[in-house]
């Protein structure tokens, strides 16, 4: 008897040693570049929160991606460029079919994976953020810009203040002037808000501020002496609500402060308290708030206790991270549609964004419908959208104060276009012809 | 006319801004004053101190503690936790080194930076906290002689009034007490100190115990400012500047360094930035605090140490 039963506790033991890895065979590995310390960290939690919560519902409502468990590890980068690059190559290679995807939330950090991602055949979804021109895909082919680039953004801000104004061309002499982060991040609106000043005549300033802009006194005070119609903000962080207090401070009116989608979140407003009142920013489309989805996520994993930081739940920066783990999985999923229901390597994801396309009933599908619109990518279009709206701080919550602006494409198209063309050549990259790919 | 009133605009905005730096910098002059370690962990204390108070004072407004009352016990509390802190670096930091040289003083205290960083956010939150202990609107003074008035931040004048009774506060004790002398002497020689009776360890725990009050002041006013979070830290290097050209041992030293640092960038970011592309401020106040190297290595105020050899 006992031998029969430290036989079949040995073959037990057997089977789950051979089980053990064919289990992790049939796991998706995906990397989570997060700040949960440091100057950035009130703006970075909310986001991480909402990546990792995402992929957790997929586990617990789905049982993964076509059965495919997803296993996510966080690594530290402190919105610093150096450590971002580290936490890559540390994660790359990891899980049965290495990295899905990354998605690094820091244009300076996707400024250096740009480089390094063709070698390792991984692909970076900078879902709002990083380089303009990496739209391109002829140019860019593992950048996926997704949803809008800081073009579309700066572009839509001018549309919004033309039409405060009361038309394009009410801007003729009007002066905009643009504080913004002194790094890549603040600099990439810059080409696209001169292009726009020249086209609508309206003179135009961008005001620099130092990382990580606890000190703009300077700053506002030569917006007090020049007296801008309109400031748009491009910060992250503590700069954020340090311009509206300064703001405040020189008596500048909020309602003529418009901040980008990076500098219109909760962790922006709030610490400057009833100083907010009036402050607007675009929207990435999707406010903060709750959603069809947010229900699957209150009931398979708040309520079971399996939140990353359930204390962020429905803020525009969580939902923000919802609907990126969204889109990554959606990549995954159409991947699979041509590779098979198994761990995707970083190649076929590439594949499955590119051939991503979501209809408005997927995303209604999907528990989004009122966060996004239809977006699809191509392999000349690496951004899947051009449209974005504006919200505005009442003193309590963001209030939705506009319909959906589209970006002007025959201005910004050309310059995609032809910035990628200098990149091409500056990299000898040679541009994919799209009209033969499949 | 316009110009003239814009140009003191600045001015007094920037002297005003460099009181705020100065409220930093004495944590820094105190400690190198009285045990010649230059504190690395300044800032890291400010984010200690401000987190300390304004975690504790929304908690008892949460649980309808009146006001007056939160912040009261919020002030004891975060005054509680920088002696806690002080205790702590002196007995498992500062102690075991004595006698060691100053560059392994200073190693150490970047470690406690670090440590103090990462416990204190784990402790307290690494969200933004926000802070009103003081207005942060502005006045707008001689309205009549120059159009729009010269713009004054309430919050710099209540920090400038905060500092000066600091710097009051501090002359008299390390030039009329019996403890701030011990400081003095302390700082001259570890071991001649030990040697005529003061009791070293005691006197490092005093003095971080004064840094750590003063740094819970200027979280106060920094506080207030930019709400309490992890970007408080960055002041250290606002502060450094101060320190070169006020001198490293001079309370008085920290005040005046901090009017030159605050008026020089803010005039510079202004009138010279705009033909250079901005953004200078954070390295102007270097160039300056190196001009002043040149010629006073010891700073404006600080002590010419003459040694023998």
């Amino acid at each position: 008897m006992l031998r029969t039963t430290l036989g079949l506790a040995a073959a037990a033991l057997g089977i789950s040693a051979i089980a053990e890895p064919a289990m992790a065979q049939n796991e998706q590995f995906l990397p989570a570049l997060v700040y949960r310390t440091g100057p950035y960290a009130p703006n970075g939690i909310p986001f991480a929160n909402g990546v990792a919560d995402y992929w957790t519902l997929i586990n617990e409502r789905d049982g993964g991606i076509n059965g495919v468990k997803i296993v996510f590890e966080e690594c530290e980068t402190g919105y610093a460029t150096d450590k971002g690059v580290e936490c890559y190559e540390r994660l790359k290679g990891k899980g049965p079919t290495g990295a899905g995807y990354f998605s690094p939330l820091s244009t300076g950090i996707t400024f250096a994976l740009t480089e390094k991602v063709p070698g390792d055949k991984i692909p970076l979804l900078t879902m709002g953020y990083g380089r303009s021109e990496s739209k391109d895909g002829s140019v860019f082919p593992w950048n996926f810009i997704a949803v809008g680039s800081y073009w579309t953004a700066a572009d839509v801000a001018i549309q919004h203040v033309a039409k405060e104004l009361g038309g394009f061309d009410k801007l003729k002499g009007k002066k905009v002037s643009l504080v913004y982060h002194d790094s890549p991040y603040g600099k990439e609106p810059i080409p696209a808000l001169e292009a726009r000043a020249k086209k609508d005549g309206f003179d135009f300033k961008a005001i620099p501020v130092t990382h990580p802009g606890v000190e703009q006194k300077s700053q506002w005070l030569a917006i007090r002496q020049d007296r801008p119609d309109y400031v748009l903000l491009w910060g992250w962080g503590v700069m954020n609500s340090t311009a509206i207090k300064e703001a405040a401070a020189v008596a500048y009116p909020r309602e003529k402060m418009i901040g980008v989608w990076w500098s219109g979140a909760e962790p922006d407003v709030t610490p400057a308290g009833d100083q907010s009142t009036g402050y607007k920013a675009l929207l990435l489309q999707h406010p903060g708030g709750k959603f069809k989805v947010h229900e699957d996520m209150d009931k398979f994993v708040i309520s079971k206790d399996k939140s990353a930081g359930k204390d962020t739940f429905g803020q525009v920066l969580y939902n923000r991270g919802l609907i990126n783990s969204m889109l990554g999985v959606e990549g995954i999923r159409t991947a699979q549609k041509k590779f098979g229901n198994k761990p995707m390597t970083g190649e076929q994801v590439r594949w499955g964004f590119e051939n991503l396309e979501l209809s408005a009933d997927r995303i209604k599908e999907l528990g989004f419908e009122g966060m996004l619109k239809p977006i699809k990518f191509t392999c000349q279009d690496h951004q899947g959208a051009d449209e974005a709206r504006v919200h505005q701080w009442d003193g309590k919550a963001w209030k939705i104060i506009s319909d959906y602006y589209k970006a002007d494409l025959s201005l910004l198209d050309p310059m995609v276009k032809e910035t990628a063309a200098k990149y091409a050549a500056e990299k000898k990259i040679t541009p994919r012809d799209c009209s033969k790919e499949s | 006319m316009i110009v003239v009133g814009q140009v003191l605009e600045v001015l007094i905005g920037g002297l005003l801004a460099g009181v705020l730096y100065s409220l930093v910098a004495l944590g820094f002059v105190l400690i190198y004053k009285a045990s010649g370690v230059f504190n690395f962990a300044q800032g890291a204390m400010v984010l200690l101190a401000g987190l300390a108070l304004v975690r504790s004072l929304d908690f008892m407004v949460a649980r309808g503690a009146p006001t007056w009352a939160a912040i009261a016990l919020g002030l004891l509390f975060a005054a509680v936790i920088m002696a806690i802190c002080a205790w702590i670096v002196e007995r498992y930091v500062l102690g075991p080194l004595v006698n060691q040289d100053g560059l392994t003083l200073f190693m150490s205290t970047i470690g406690v930076t670090f440590i103090l960083e990462g416990a204190s956010q784990m402790i307290f939150g690494s969200d933004v906290y926000p802070l009103r202990l003081f207005p942060t609107d502005a006045w707008f003074v001689a309205e009549g002689l120059f159009p729009g008035g010269i713009l004054v931040n309430k919050l710099d004048v209540w920090g400038g009034l905060i500092a000066g009774t600091l710097v009051a506060g501090l002359a008299i004790f390390f030039q009329n007490t019996k403890t701030g002398r011990a400081l003095r002497a302390v700082a001259d020689d570890h071991a001649a100190a030990q040697s005529v009776g003061i009791p070293i360890s005691w006197i490092w725990f005093v003095v971080w115990l004064v840094a750590g009050l003063v740094a819970l002041v200027a979280a106060t006013v920094w506080g207030t400012k930019l709400g309490v979070q992890f970007s408080i830290t960055f002041l250290a290097l606002k502060a450094l500047p101060v320190l070169i050209i006020g001198g490293f041992t001079s309370v008085p030293g920290a005040i005046v360094g901090g009017l030159i640092v605050g008026s020089g960038e803010k005039l510079a970011e202004v009138y010279l930035g705009q033909h250079i592309g901005g953004g200078i401020e954070y390295w102007f106040a270097y160039v300056l605090a190196l001009a002043v190297l040149l010629v006073r290595p010891q700073g404006l105020f600080g002590e010419r140490i003459i040694e023998r050899i």
